[in-house]
Formats: C-alpha cells, sequence, structure tokens
C-alpha cells in the first residue's frame, strides 16, 4: 500500500507533466485571473477575520486572567451581581460598531472582487460546452463554422490570455465543474445552461474535478485543463479534427475491427469510422490524453489494458460494462487505441 | 427496558415488509463475460409442437429480476440503444407493444434477454455482440417492467425526460390487454 | 333552596330569579371547593409529599412506562436515545476517517462509503442535533420555569415515540441494505425516480418527516410551556436565557420544518412513488425547487440546533461566573434578531448554481449580518467573565472551548458568504471543517457543558471532576486535529463526498493528521459517557443546589421528586435563588388529589388559570405507531395513506376523547 503510494506520488506529476503539482488542484493556483482575485480577496477577508478573532481571544485571556486579582467583582457574593461597569456598556456599543463596520467593509469588499471578476470575464473569444454525465466530461468546441466543431472529453485545452466561455450543460444529475487553479465553480443542472468564464493566464496542465454529489463515481469525476500558447492550442484543436488514422499492422486491424462491429461501437465514436456511439466518450484521439476514465488514472497503456479489460473493478458502477474480452482480442484492441493519437 | 424491546420488536414488524430489501437494493456491476451463456435456447414454450413443460428458469433471473438498479439501468439502456425507436415507451410503433400481456417470444425475463440478445424475426436486430449480458438482463428486467409485472416497489415511477404514459409504479399488470396495438 | 324560601323566590322578577339561582349554584360550588385538598400552609411537609407522590406518580410496569406524560422521564428518554444516535454516528465518521486517511486506500468502496457519510450527516442532524436539544429542554425548562409539567404532556410523549421510530427505521433500513446514499440533503434529480432506484431515499425522505413531526409537536409543548406555564412573577423580563433560546427555537421550528416536511414528503415522495414531475425538467418542473425549500428549512435548521446552545452558554456563565449575564436584554434581543435573520439567508448554499448575481448579493449581506447578533452575544458572556469571578470547572471549561471554537467557525462562515470566495470553496472540504466548527464548537461543546452541569440534577450525583477535566481535553484537543486541516484540504482542491482521492495533491499529510485527531476526538468522547456511566455508581451525592446556582430548577430536590415542586416558587428577580437569602416565596393552592398546574399570563405572569394536568395515557403511543405505520408503509404503495389515515383518526380520537376533563380549568381566585 505505501509503496504504491509513493509509485503514484512519484508517477502522478511525471505523467501528467506539471510542474507545480502541488497546486495543479488547489485554490493556490492562481493560474488564471479569476484564481488571482479570489486569493486577493481571501487573504483581506481572513486578514479582517483574524484581527477580530485576535480581539474576541485576547478578551477571553483578559478576562480570565483578571479574575484572578478581582478582589471586589460584581459577583452574588459581595451581593452586586446586578451591577456592571458602565464602561463595559460604552464597549459593547463600540464592538457592534466595529462588527459591522467590518462587515460591511468586507461585504463591500466582496461585491466590487464580483464586479471585477465579471468585467474581465467579457470579450470571449472562445466558446466551448461541456456537457457533465456520470462520471464523464462530454467538451465540445464550440465554433460559427461548423466544419471546425470538435468533440473530445475530460480534457481541456485552453489557450492562455484569451478570455474562456464554458457552457456548462448536464446529461442527468447536478454536476459541478471546478478547476481550483483557474476559476471558482459553477453547477451543471439538468434543464438550465449556465456558464462561466475563464481567463487563463498561467500556461500548465491543471486538474479539476466534480464538485457536487452526482452518484457513487463522484469521486472519480476529474477532468485535465491544459493552458498553453495559443499556436499550440490551434494546432491542437487542427489536429483533433482529424479523423482516427487507419489501422497499419494486422494487430491493430483486428483490433480496429473487434471495436467497429462488437460491443465499442455501440457508446462510443471513433470519428471516420462506422462507431458512432454518442452515449459514452468519444475516443477519436484517446491516447492523446494525459488521463484516462475521468481523471481516475493517468494514460498509458497498461491502464489502458487493466481499463478495458476490466473497467468495474477499477471505478466499480462505472457505466461502461466489464466485457471480458479473450488475451488476444484485448491485445488487438488495446494496440488499436494506442493508435488513436 | 423491555418496553424499547418492545419497540423495536414492532419497528422489526415494520421493516418485515422490506425483508426482500437486500435483494431489490443489491447492484450487480460485476458483470457476467459476454461470451458465457447468453439466454440463447431458451426457446419459448408456445413454438414447440405440442408444447413441453417450461424449461427451467436461467438461475441468473434472481440477480435481475425485481431488482431495482437493474430495472433503471436498463430504463437508461433503453433510450441510449433507441429501443424507443421502434417500441416507443412501450407502445410499440414499428416494433410491438412491450406494455400488454402478450409475448410472442416468451414473457420470462430469460426469455425477454434471449429475444434481445438473438434478435427474432421481421426487424428484431440480434444484439448479444453489440451489449454485455448483463446489460441485456437490464434491458429485460426493464422490459419486464413496462408491463408492470416486477413488484412495484422495485420500478421507478417515471424517468427524467417528456412524460411518455402511466407511471411504471401505477401501471397494473398486462397494461393493454390487446396485442394488435403494434399495428397501428 | 328551603320552603321558606319558596315563596319568596317566586314573587322575584326573573332577572333577579336568574341571579339567584346562580349565586346559590356559586355557594354549592365555593362550598365543594373548600373540601378540596390543595397545597398550603394547611398541608405541608411529608404529608403533602406524600400526596402529591401519589397523584403524580405513572402507574408501574410496561403500560405505565409507555404511558408515561412526565416530561422528566420523556426529557431522559430524549437525551438518552439521542445520545446513542450520536455514538453510532461517529463511529460511521471515525470509519470515514479511516478510509480517507490515504489516498486511493481500498478500505471502504465506493457505495458503503457514500450509504456512511449519508447516515452519519442524517443520524447527526435529524437523530442527534435538534432532539438533544429538545430532550434536554423538555426535561429541564419546566423545572427552570417553576411549574409542575409542561404543557400538553401527552403531545410530549407523542414527539418522542415519532422520534424514536423514524431513527430506528432510518437504521433498520441501513441494516438491511436500504440506507439512503445521496448526502444528508439529496438534490434531485439525482435523488428522483430514475437515478435513485430502490427504495433507500424514500427511507430519508420519511425519516426526515418522522423527525419533522416530533420537532414540531415538541416545540409546539415548549412555546406553550414558556408562554403560559412560568411561576408567577417570571415575567418575560426575568425569564432565564435559556427559556427564552427555547422560545425562540421553537418559533423557528414551528416556521421552519414544515418547509423540510413538504419538500421530502409531499414532492419528492410522489416523484418517486406516482410519478408527479416536480423537478422533472422536461415536463416543467426544476431540480432547484429542492434546493430552495430544503434549505429554507435547512439554513434555520442550523440556528435551531446553535441557539439553544446558547442558551446553555448563558446558564453556565452566569453560575460560574457568579452574577448573571451582563446586558441581559440586550442577549434577548440577540436571540430574537438571530431567529427571525436565519430565513433570510438560504441562498447562500446556492451560490454555484446559477442564478442572479444581484439576487446573491442580497444573500451574501443578510449572511455577514446575521453574524452580528452573534458577535453581540459573544461579548456579554466575555463581559460577564471580565466582571464577575469565573471557576473553571468542567462546564466553564467548555464554554471557554466553545468560545474558541466556534469564533473559527463563525468567521469561516463570514468568508463563505462571499460569492467569489464561496465559488471556490463550495462543496469542499473547507465546508466541512466550517460546519463542524460551527456545529461541534457552537453545540457539542455547549452540550457536554450543560450535561455535566445538570447531571446533578438528572441523576443527584455529580460526574467526576478529573475525569471530565481530561476528557474536555481530549475533545479539544482532538477536534482541533481533525478539523482545521480540512480548511487548508478544501483549498487544495479536495471536494466533499469523496471516497477516496489521488495521491500527489497534497492531499496526504492533512488527511492523515485529520484521522489522528478523529482518534483523539472519539477517546474524550467515550472518555465522556464512560463518567456519566460510572459517576452514576460512584458520583458524590448532590445536594439540591451543588454548583450554587440561581435559577428555580435548583430549588427542588436532585433528581426532583415527580412533582417537581412541593410548592410553586414566586419569582421576584432574575437569579431567584440567589435573591432570597434562602427562604424561596411560594403560592398555595393546587390540588393534590388531582394534577393540576398553575398557568400564568404572557408577559407580567400573573397567575390566571389552575389546569388540570392529564393523566397518563397510552395514546400517545398508539397514535404514534399508527401514524409511524402509515409513513412507513407509504413509502411502498399510496395506498397508505388514505387506507392509514383510519387507524389513525381512530387512534387520535381516543386520545382527544374528553374522559379525563372532568371539569373545566378553574379561574384563579386571590
Amino acid at each position: 500500500m505505501t509503496i504504491r503510494s509513493i509509485v503514484r506520488v512519484g508517477l502522478a506529476p511525471l505523467l501528467l507533466g506539471a510542474c507545480q503539482y502541488q497546486h495543479y488542484q488547489s485554490d493556490f493556483g492562481a493560474a488564471a485571473v479569476e484564481d488571482r482575485q479570489f486569493l486577493a480577496l481571501f487573504w483581506i477577508f481572513m486578514g479582517v477575520c483574524g484581527f477580530m478573532y485576535a480581539l474576541v481571544i485576547v478578551f477571553l485571556i483578559a478576562g480570565v486572567v483578571r479574575s484572578r486579582r478581582a478582589a471586589d467583582a460584581n459577583v452574588v457574593e459581595t451581593g452586586r451581581h446586578h451591577q456592571s461597569s458602565p464602561l463595559m456598556r460604552s464597549t459593547l456599543i463600540g464592538w457592534t460598531a466595529l462588527i459591522g463596520v467590518g462587515l460591511a467593509g468586507l461585504a463591500i469588499a466582496s461585491f466590487f472582487a464580483d464586479r471585477s471578476m465579471a468585467r474581465a470575464a467579457t470579450g470571449e473569444k472562445l466558446s466551448i460546452t461541456v456537457t457533465g454525465n456520470q462520471w464523464w466530461w462530454d467538451v465540445s468546441y464550440d465554433s460559427d463554422d461548423a466544419s471546425k466543431t470538435m468533440r473530445t472529453a475530460n480534457e481541456l485545452h485552453l489557450p492562455v490570455g484569451v478570455p474562456t466561455r464554458i457552457i456548462l450543460k448536464s446529461a442527468d444529475v447536478i454536476h459541478s465543474f471546478w478547476v481550483p487553479s483557474l476559476n471558482g465553480k459553477q453547477d451543471l443542472i439538468p434543464g438550465r445552461q449556465n456558464d462561466i468564464t475563464i481567463v487563463p493566464r498561467k500556461i500548465g496542465i491543471f486538474r479539476g474535478q466534480c464538485a457536487e454529489f452526482c452518484g457513487t463515481q463522484h469521486a472519480r469525476m476529474s477532468l485535465v485543463v491544459i493552458v498553453e500558447p495559443y499556436r499550440d492550442f490551434i494546432q491542437w484543436w487542427d489536429h483533433q479534427l482529424q479523423p482516427a488514422p487507419a489501422p497499419t499492422t494486422p494487430l491493430t486491424l483486428a483490433g480496429y475491427q473487434y471495436v467497429t462491429s462488437g460491443a465499442c461501437g455501440a457508446c462510443h465514436n471513433i470519428g471516420g469510422t462506422p462507431a458512432s456511439g454518442t452515449v459514452g466518450p468519444d475516443l477519436t484521439h484517446l491516447a492523446s490524453r494525459r488521463s484516462l476514465a475521468a481523471g481516475t488514472m493517468p494514460m498509458s497503456e497498461g491502464n489502458l489494458y487493466g481499463w478495458v479489460e476490466d473497467p468495474q473493478s477499477l471505478k466499480p458502477g462505472v457505466k461502461m460494462p466489464t466485457i471480458g474480452l479473450e488475451p488476444d482480442q484485448l491485445h488487438a484492441v488495446v494496440a488499436y487505441l494506442e493508435t488513436l493519437k | 427496558m423491555s418496553s424499547r424491546f418492545r419497540a423495536s420488536v414492532l419497528a422489526f414488524a415494520m421493516a418485515a415488509l422490506t425483508l426482500g430489501a437486500c435483494d431489490r437494493e443489491e447492484h450487480h456491476d460485476r458483470a457476467k463475460p459476454l461470451g458465457e451463456t447468453v439466454p440463447a435456447g431458451q426457446s419459448p414454450d408456445t413454438i414447440w409442437p405440442g408444447g413441453s413443460s417450461p424449461s427451467p428458469l436461467d438461475p441468473r433471473a434472481k440477480l435481475y429480476d425485481n431488482n431495482a438498479p437493474a430495472i433503471a439501468e436498463g430504463q437508461q439502456l433503453f433510450s441510449q440503444m433507441n429501443c424507443v425507436g421502434c417500441h416507443s415507451h412501450g407502445g410499440g410503433g414499428m416494433g410491438p407493444a412491450l406494455m400488454d400481456d402478450e409475448w410472442r417470444y416468451g414473457g420470462r425475463i430469460d426469455q425477454i434477454a434471449a429475444s434481445i440478445a438473438e434478435g427474432r424475426p421481421n426487424g428484431m436486430p440480434a444484439w448479444k455482440t453489440k451489449l454485455t449480458s448483463d446489460q441485456i438482463w437490464k434491458l429485460a428486467a426493464y422490459v419486464r417492467s413496462l408491463s408492470g409485472l416486477p413488484s412495484k416497489d422495485a420500478v421507478s415511477s417515471r424517468s427524467e425526460g417528456m412524460s411518455s404514459g402511466t407511471p411504471q409504479t401505477l401501471v397494473s399488470h398486462g397494461n393493454i390487454k390487446n396485442s394488435d396495438t403494434a399495428e397501428q | 333552596m328551603t320552603d321558606i324560601r319558596a315563596g319568596v323566590f317566586e314573587a322575584m322578577p326573573p332577572r333577579e330569579r336568574e341571579r339567584e339561582r346562580v349565586e346559590a349554584e356559586n355557594r354549592r360550588l365555593a362550598a365543594e371547593r373548600k373540601k378540596i385538598a390543595r397545597d398550603g400552609p394547611k398541608l405541608k411537609g411529608e404529608r403533602l409529599t406524600a400526596r402529591l407522590d401519589a397523584t403524580w406518580r405513572r402507574p408501574p410496569g410496561i403500560i405505565g412506562w409507555l404511558a408515561t406524560v412526565d416530561h422528566k422521564e420523556i426529557g431522559r428518554r430524549y437525551i438518552l436515545t439521542a445520545l446513542g444516535f450520536f455514538v453510532l454516528a461517529g463511529i460511521l465518521a471515525l470509519i470515514m476517517r479511516v478510509q480517507l486517511g490515504s489516498p486511493d486506500n481500498t478500505l471502504i468502496g465506493a457505495e458503503r462509503y457514500n450509504q456512511l457519510f449519508s447516515m452519519h450527516g442524517s443520524t447527526m442532524m435529524f437523530l442527534f442535533a435538534v432532539p438533544v436539544m429538545e430532550g434536554v429542554a423538555v426535561y429541564i425548562i419546566p423545572l427552570m420555569l417553576g411549574t409542575r409539567s409542561t404543557a400538553f404532556p401527552r403531545l410530549n410523549a407523542f414527539s418522542y415515540y415519532m422520534y424514536l421510530f423514524g431513527g430506528l427505521m432510518l437504521w433498520i433500513a441501513f441494516v438491511l441494505n436500504m440506507a439512503p446514499d445521496l448526502g444528508w440533503f439529496e438534490y434531485t434529480p439525482l435523488s428522483g425516480p430514475q437515478y435513485s432506484p430502490g427504495k433507500h431515499t424514500d427511507i430519508w425522505a420519511q425519516m426526515v418527516t418522522y423527525t419533522e413531526v416530533a420537532a414540531l409537536a415538541a416545540a409546539v409543548v415548549l412555546v406553550c410551556t414558556i408562554l403560559k406555564a412560568r411561576a408567577p412573577g417570571m415575567t418575560l423580563a426575568r425569564m432565564p436565557l435559556f427559556a427564552w433560546a427555547m422560545l425562540v427555537e421553537g418559533v423557528m421550528i414551528i416556521f421552519a420544518m414544515p418547509a423540510v416536511a413538504l419538500v421530502t414528503t409531499v414532492l419528492l415522495i410522489p416523484d418517486r412513488l406516482v410519478g408527479t414531475q416536480f423537478f422533472n425538467a422536461a415536463e416543467g418542473g426544476d431540480a432547484l425547487l429542492f434546493q430552495h425549500m430544503f434549505w429554507f428549512f435547512g439554513h434555520p435548521e442550523v440556528y435551531i440546533i446553535f441557539l439553544p446552545a446558547t442558551g446553555f452558554v448563558s446558564v453556565i456563565v452566569e453560575t460560574f461566573c457568579r452574577r448573571p449575564v451582563f446586558a441581559h436584554s440586550v442577549v434577548v434581543l440577540a436571540l430574537i434578531s438571530t431567529g427571525i435573520l436565519s430565513f433570510g439567508l438560504w441562498v447562500h448554499h446556492m451560490f454555484a448554481t446559477g442564478l442572479p448575481r444581484v439576487g446573491y448579493s442580497f444573500f451574501t449581506a443578510a449572511s455577514m449580518s446575521v453574524s452580528i447578533p452573534t458577535g453581540l452575544q459573544i461579548f456579554c458572556w466575555l463581559a460577564t467573565m471580565w466582571d464577575g469571578r469565573p471557576r473553571f470547572q468542567v462546564p466553564m471549561l467548555y464554554v471557554v472551548g466553545f468560545i474558541v471554537t466556534f469564533v473559527i467557525g463563525g468567521l469561516t462562515g463570514v468568508i463563505l458568504a462571499a460569492v467569489p470566495l464561496d465559488l471556490q470553496l463550495h462543496d469542499t472540504y473547507f465546508v466541512v471543517g466550517h460546519f463542524h466548527y460551527v456545529l461541534i464548537g457552537g453545540a457539542v461543546f455547549p452540550l457536554l457543558g450543560i450535561f455535566t452541569y445538570w447531571y446533578p440534577k438528572i441523576t443527584g450525583r455529580m460526574m467526576d471532576e478529573t475525569l471530565g477535566k481530561i476528557g474536555f481535553w481530549l475533545v479539544f484537543i482532538g477536534f482541533h486535529t481533525t478539523f482545521m486541516p480540512m480548511h487548508w484540504m478544501g483549498m487544495l482542491g479536495m471536494p466533499r463526498r469523496v471516497y477516496t482521492y489521488p495521491a500527489g495533491l497534497g492531499l496526504e499529510l492533512p488527511n492523515l493528521i485529520s484521522t489522528a485527531g478523529a482518534f483523539v476526538l472519539g477517546l474524550g468522547a467515550l472518555l465522556f459517557v464512560l463518567n456519566g456511566i460510572v459517576s452514576l455508581y460512584r458520583g458524590a451525592i448532590a445536594g439540591p443546589n451543588p454548583w450554587d446556582a440561581a435559577s428555580l430548577e435548583w430549588a427542588t430536590s436532585s433528581p426532583p421528586p415527580v412533582y417537581n415542586f412541593e410548592h410553586i416558587p414566586v419569582v421576584e428577580s432574575d437569579t431567584p435563588l440567589w435573591d432570597s437569602d434562602g427562604e424561596l416565596p411560594v403560592v398555595t393552592g393546587l390540588r393534590v388529589d388531582e394534577k393540576e398546574m398553575l398557568l400564568t399570563t404572557v408577559v407580567a405572569a400573573t397567575p390566571d388559570v389552575r389546569e388540570p394536568v392529564p393523566q397518563a395515557s397510552l395514546w400517545p403511543f398508539i397514535s404514534a405507531c399508527a401514524v409511524g405505520i402509515v409513513f412507513a408503509a407509504s413509502i411502498f404503495s399510496a395506498w397508505a395513506v388514505p387506507f392509514g389515515l383510519i387507524p389513525c383518526g381512530i387512534a387520535l380520537i381516543a386520545w382527544f376523547w374528553p374522559k379525563d376533563m372532568k371539569r373545566t380549568p378553574e379561574p384563579v381566585i386571590s
């Protein structure tokens, strides 16, 4: 157990290639305008709240310590238990005023931060639609030109510095789209359409997770967001528009035939092949993604073997059934999937 | 103290209704591989000459019949695999109605599963290469619920979509007696 | 009427005749009344207590046990049952913490873990937090107010049985693999018919109904008792702060609980059972309707839990600082304004749902402003400590622990009230840390303190002081070790309700620390329970007023006799026992041959009516069984409702049949 954890701790950042691996899923990532403003506001709140807390503790300690020295306190023993120090009454009013002013200040700071975030979130140049499913993310890059719309799953690429609008829909239950290093969360609610705008500022790889309990495997519904320079982003998009490469070796051909004629095609879509199911994630460029099964594990040949062979043991309850392939079928299928870069 | 015990006994009596709970609520996610005996060969009795004693019920039936998660998953598969395209939401169209009490190839869960897996004449495709046997059994469980055959506490009342007829929990056994609703 | 007067009577005009007849009747009644035995100067001491005991004691045996209407017995049952559920839910929490102690742990699978956190939350919120507060209040309020019984004692008994049956139903369902597994508030459409097959969600929804009915009944009992059954002279201004807290809490329950009963029983269960479309967007419903209605209850719910705890703190601070709480009227106003304001905050649980931003600003402002009254209360307690001479025995330690802990929780709440901050922190472990700080720090710490404080009154023995102090420190240190790292975990990206998390996010260490702390906390809680059990047999015998406290419950023996007080006390200040120089004035005149209590006016508490108190009765238990069976059966079939109304109706008619009311309540003749 411990050795596996150590190996995973080591492998995960390697495979996901994140440079700041402590902060690729954290509020301190500060990788987008929204998260930076969150952090600024958070420290303001912490300062004010910390100050108030210190006042309370000082008052408490003073009351405790003072009691040891007070010889003639207003207590029942001296018969003065119904009296109170008049200074205390004025302090009460001062305390109320202080709390009121402090809270008003914090509320105003909050409103200003909110407006500032809203102002930064204008002029979106890119529109992505994310549809939440149990337990994966259906991602579609929208475009006015129909030939440029592209569908992928569980991974987003964003161009740095470009305001991006993400439209949020749900195919089944309520989910929540949350990439802490970039932005606050927003729920995906069936029957409603929400949206958020992200303006990424740092290049890197970030991880997000569903943040509204959505069923058995809510804990394993993650996504990867890659922020890259604009040129790389366009290159990636163009590549995603290509259909799946044709199989070249006998093994991959056998895998291709199995995948397109068997159970896989009933749920999955692989561009340019007969497999055109829309129930599950799009697999056209599966092998180029960094994670598998919505962030459950890093993309690798071994993990592909495990996932295709028996998804129920890796993510129990997931909608993808365990098919139970023969060993040579499994080799062929995985070999073919590996070509889907 | 003894009255505390009596209160518990009372509660247990109330829960006696629910003793079947374990099976009803159990999720069977570790599915049987497709290669295993898909329920083939479960030919319905009516087409054997002279009739015969009914074939024994497949032992997997009790995992799926009256199993609430199985019926719910079957409901989702029913629309995802486009069964509604021919069967609508049980009322039938190009395909026969599923909510009546006429079963051309048998209405037991293993017989329905066989029909789905093997395909049937006049247009029912064979699904055994496209779906695992676990998925087929779940669909069969759901199809049975369309005509009110499983117990009412295992079915869900409706789906999250546009309303399509009587809520499942209120469907009585064999909703539509007339078997010719398919021919509209 | 004698013959001599007959002729005179006929000669009178009709109106005079009527008046004469009435006066003759009055003279007859007065003569009869003179024969009734009442407590008073003539009947006191042992003869009085023997007769009162015979009148107020319930019948022996099982039937009597089930039929009791004694508020002390019902209060004890509430407390013990709630503590039982607390221990069960705590064990679930320990299992959860073990699972989360290391990343990618496989100790508990996803489904089982989801059941664990749902059972933990539902048990703690519905079966522990509110019932224990009501149980303590049901026990102590009549004693604190100087009366012999609560109002509506049979309703009180009914409320306990409904609560017990609801809790049993939930936990039996857990054993039968039908536990709810969608959290303690099960959002639609996940909890709707399509995505939550089977009956486990219905079990949760009906458990809420049971506990809601029980809480409503207990709230009505408490509010009426507090308003009408106080001792003469206990004006609202002189009423103890705990009674004020329970009054506000009771009114809050009456307004808030119907919302959750509605959304679970009238909206969610019909959606699941008979195919209504309340939460189905495709047919004109809205998934968010559930959230609005649930949180309209859910937010006041946490103040329903918190306000009695503030009452506890006021009680302890008064006794242990040897003076009444500073600025009594400010505290009362703070209680009332917290109660009112808390109904306007609920959307802060829904900041991520995409509702209009303008509306959110209102709820941010309201959520922040609700902390002002609480901040005032804290100042008043601290000022009492400053001005008084605190003795740091175990209850006072818990009060200090409360202040240190709860204020942190309140401040993280202020952080969460800001929309931009909440959008990052919502549904993460930051929120889990926040609400445990306010619930454990703000409600459980005062509760443990008040148990130690009122334990001598309830049992007649003192809890062990040393064990209590060790227990306090274990609980305090364990609590902070467990829940402080959660704020950090939330900011590092760990969402709520996850059965595991991946390695490499920096979550390993905080989770490990948190798990270790949980066991320390569990040990402290165990020590507290052990202290409670051992002290029953070995604790020092307590007199009527071991803490030298000021309020009326300490004017009677420990434990109190079944009739509470020999004579009803009269109150002339807000600290009656401190201001009466050892001899408390009393009023006399209540009957000793029948159960009777004195009702007073609402504000000035002048004696008003002598109200007969019902005898022990099995009908509350039978009604609770009937209603309980209807609720449980309606999970499976809608027909249970119309058919079930018949036995319920019969039971309720039998209960309310006026057989006990041989006479009407009599006005007080001064």
